[in-house]
């Protein structure tokens, strides 16, 4: 297993931070990760197409749209986790840091420690609550066990979980709570220190208070991260994320402030999903 | 709003609290013309009729209230239809305010007597009345049509109620001048005046929220302010 350097605990964004989202847009914001033109395919199925959306660093980005709009594909791509299976490509640019993402040059390993991904089925490995995470940790760098134990624990903590969890490390991840699992794994993300974190429906088989937890867990991490959110539940969106993205059929059709979508959105599409006069 | 939601249910939730909020205002009206005709015709039945009816609008008010609430709490309601409910909500309490106006105009009439005088000054006041009720229909008529054009025509039209009261205000100082005996009923009257005037700010208030409704923000400019009776004096005649 090669060492790969990590780039440490990512250095604050300069100008956004918690305060940041009531001025939301007089501020110079710094672009993360940039979609250009991106187009995607599912074989001959275009399932994206010329899709252009910014993802600013230390705010929350939602997306929104009815199933089969492309969100969930959307979010594959920023990691390439699409990669893993045949007749699926995508055109156009991703931008991490300015560096093209979809390029044949482009480390995976590297890539998917740097942007993390959270599933909406939580997806524990079947191993100890400790091991969980102590896997990834092991896979990037080399640490003394004393170090690991450090960083387990904080990631548990700031996962919101270290609490629940601190007197049966050993236990099996499996046998915790549905909330709890899915806790687990965005503590799993999170030791690795990623610099963008994307949550596919992280509360869809949640109750309301493990939901809520998630929540307000999202609201913690994006100080030091950069994260983008899949969900169907808009109230989730308007309370979690900064800006918000509207998509159907493939296309973008909106993107701006989320105070803005869900008040004024300028698109009648937007206007029709988010009241609930679709289809 | 052209298209249905998916949830017809909605639909009617929506349907039925602006249906309220238009009963409500057709109450307001009916009340303000009985208070200024109560006046005018001195008639203590129609005034006590008058007062009665504000428990009414009161009543109509907390069902709207509670209607809006349970709609917020059960559908989420977002962008327009968040705004629809939020004007609902406010349209109500300005009708609210003005039945309380309207019973307050009702409860001078027993304090006035058929005073033949009368009939000179409340000229005044009854053409106040119906520029107030022009412009309380109007504007019930753009919320009901989401016309903002119509609303700004209201929001702009209540110079000229103010402008009425001014004048009115001036008028009733001279009286009070050439003989106190005129004080108490022109007291009366002053007050009158002064309530149909706040009935006037109360449909600039619901021309606001017609606006806020369509358009998704507030009106932006300043407001057209022509009451200035706070400064009016008038000399004692030499």
């Amino acid at each position: 297993m090669t060492m790969i350097e990590n780039s440490g605990p990512v250095t604050p964004p300069p100008i956004i931070g918690r305060a940041a989202p009531a001025n939301a847009g007089n501020v110079a914001l710094a672009e993360k990760v940039s979609v250009r033109g991106l187009n995607f395919y599912y074989g001959d199925n275009r399932a994206l197409k010329n899709v252009n959306v910014p993802l600013y660093a230390g705010l929350v980005t939602a997306f929104i749209g009815p199933s089969g709009c492309g969100k969930s594909t959307l979010l594959r791509v920023l990691n390439r986790i699409y990669d893993l299976y045949p007749h699926q490509r995508a055109e156009g640019q991703v931008l991490l840091d300015n560096q093209d993402v979809l390029s044949t040059g482009q480390d995976l390993n590297l890539l998917r420690a740097r942007v993390g991904m959270v599933f909406q089925k939580p997806t524990p490995f079947p191993m100890s609550i400790y091991e969980n995470i102590a896997f990834g940790i092991r896979l990037y760098e080399r640490l003394p066990k004393s170090d690991i134990d450090g960083r387990v624990e904080s990631a548990l903590r700031r996962a919101a979980l270290w609490d629940e969890v601190k007197d049966k490390l050993s236990a099996n991840g499996l046998s915790l709570s549905g909330g709890q699992q899915q806790r687990l794994c965005i503590a799993r993300t999170v030791a690795v220190k990623p610099e963008v974190i994307l949550l596919d429906e992280p509360c869809s088989a949640l109750d309301p208070i493990a939901t809520a937890k998630i929540e307000e867990l999202i609201d913690e991490l994006k100080s030091d991260y950069t994260i983008a959110i899949v969900t169907h539940n808009m109230q989730q969106a308007a309370r979690v994320s900064d800006y918000t993205a509207f998509m159907f059929l493939g296309e973008l059709v909106e993107f701006g402030p989320t105070t803005k979508i869900f008040t004024t959105p300028s698109e009648r599409r937007t206007q029709d999903y988010i009241t609930g006069r679709f289809g | 709003m052209v298209t249905e939601h998916t949830a017809k249910a909605f639909d009617a939730d929506l349907q039925d609290l602006a249906r309220l909020v238009a009963e409500m205002g057709g109450m307001a009206e009916k009340q303000i013309g009985d208070a200024v005709d109560a006046l005018n015709t001195h008639d203590i039945t129609l005034a006590a009729r008058t007062i009665a009816l504000d428990d009414k609008i009161d009543l109509l008010q907390r069902e709207i209230e509670e209607k809006a609430i349970l709609t917020i709490a059960r559908r989420q309601p977002m962008a327009v239809d968040l705004r629809e409910i939020v004007g609902a909500l406010r349209v109500a309490n300005d009708l609210e305010r003005i039945g309380d106006l309207a019973k307050n105009i009702a409860k001078r009439v027993s304090a006035l007597d058929d005073d033949v005088q009368l009939a000179k000054v409340l000229r005044g006041v009854e053409h106040m009345s119906e520029l107030v009720l022009s412009q309380i229909k109007d504007v019930l008529d753009s919320y009901a049509r989401r016309d903002v054009d119509k609303a700004l025509a209201v929001w702009r039209g209540d110079e000229e109620i103010d402008a009425v009261n001014n004048s009115l205000f001036r008028e009733l100082l001279t009286y009070m001048m050439e003989d106190p005996r005129n004080i108490s009923l022109c007291i009366h009257l002053l007050f009158c005046a002064k309530n149909i005037e706040r009935m006037g700010d109360h449909a600039t208030n619901i021309a606001e929220t017609v606006y806020y409704i369509v358009e998704g923000r507030p009106l932006a400019d300043e407001r057209p302010k022509g009451d200035n009776t706070a400064s009016a004096t008038v000399a004692f005649p030499a």
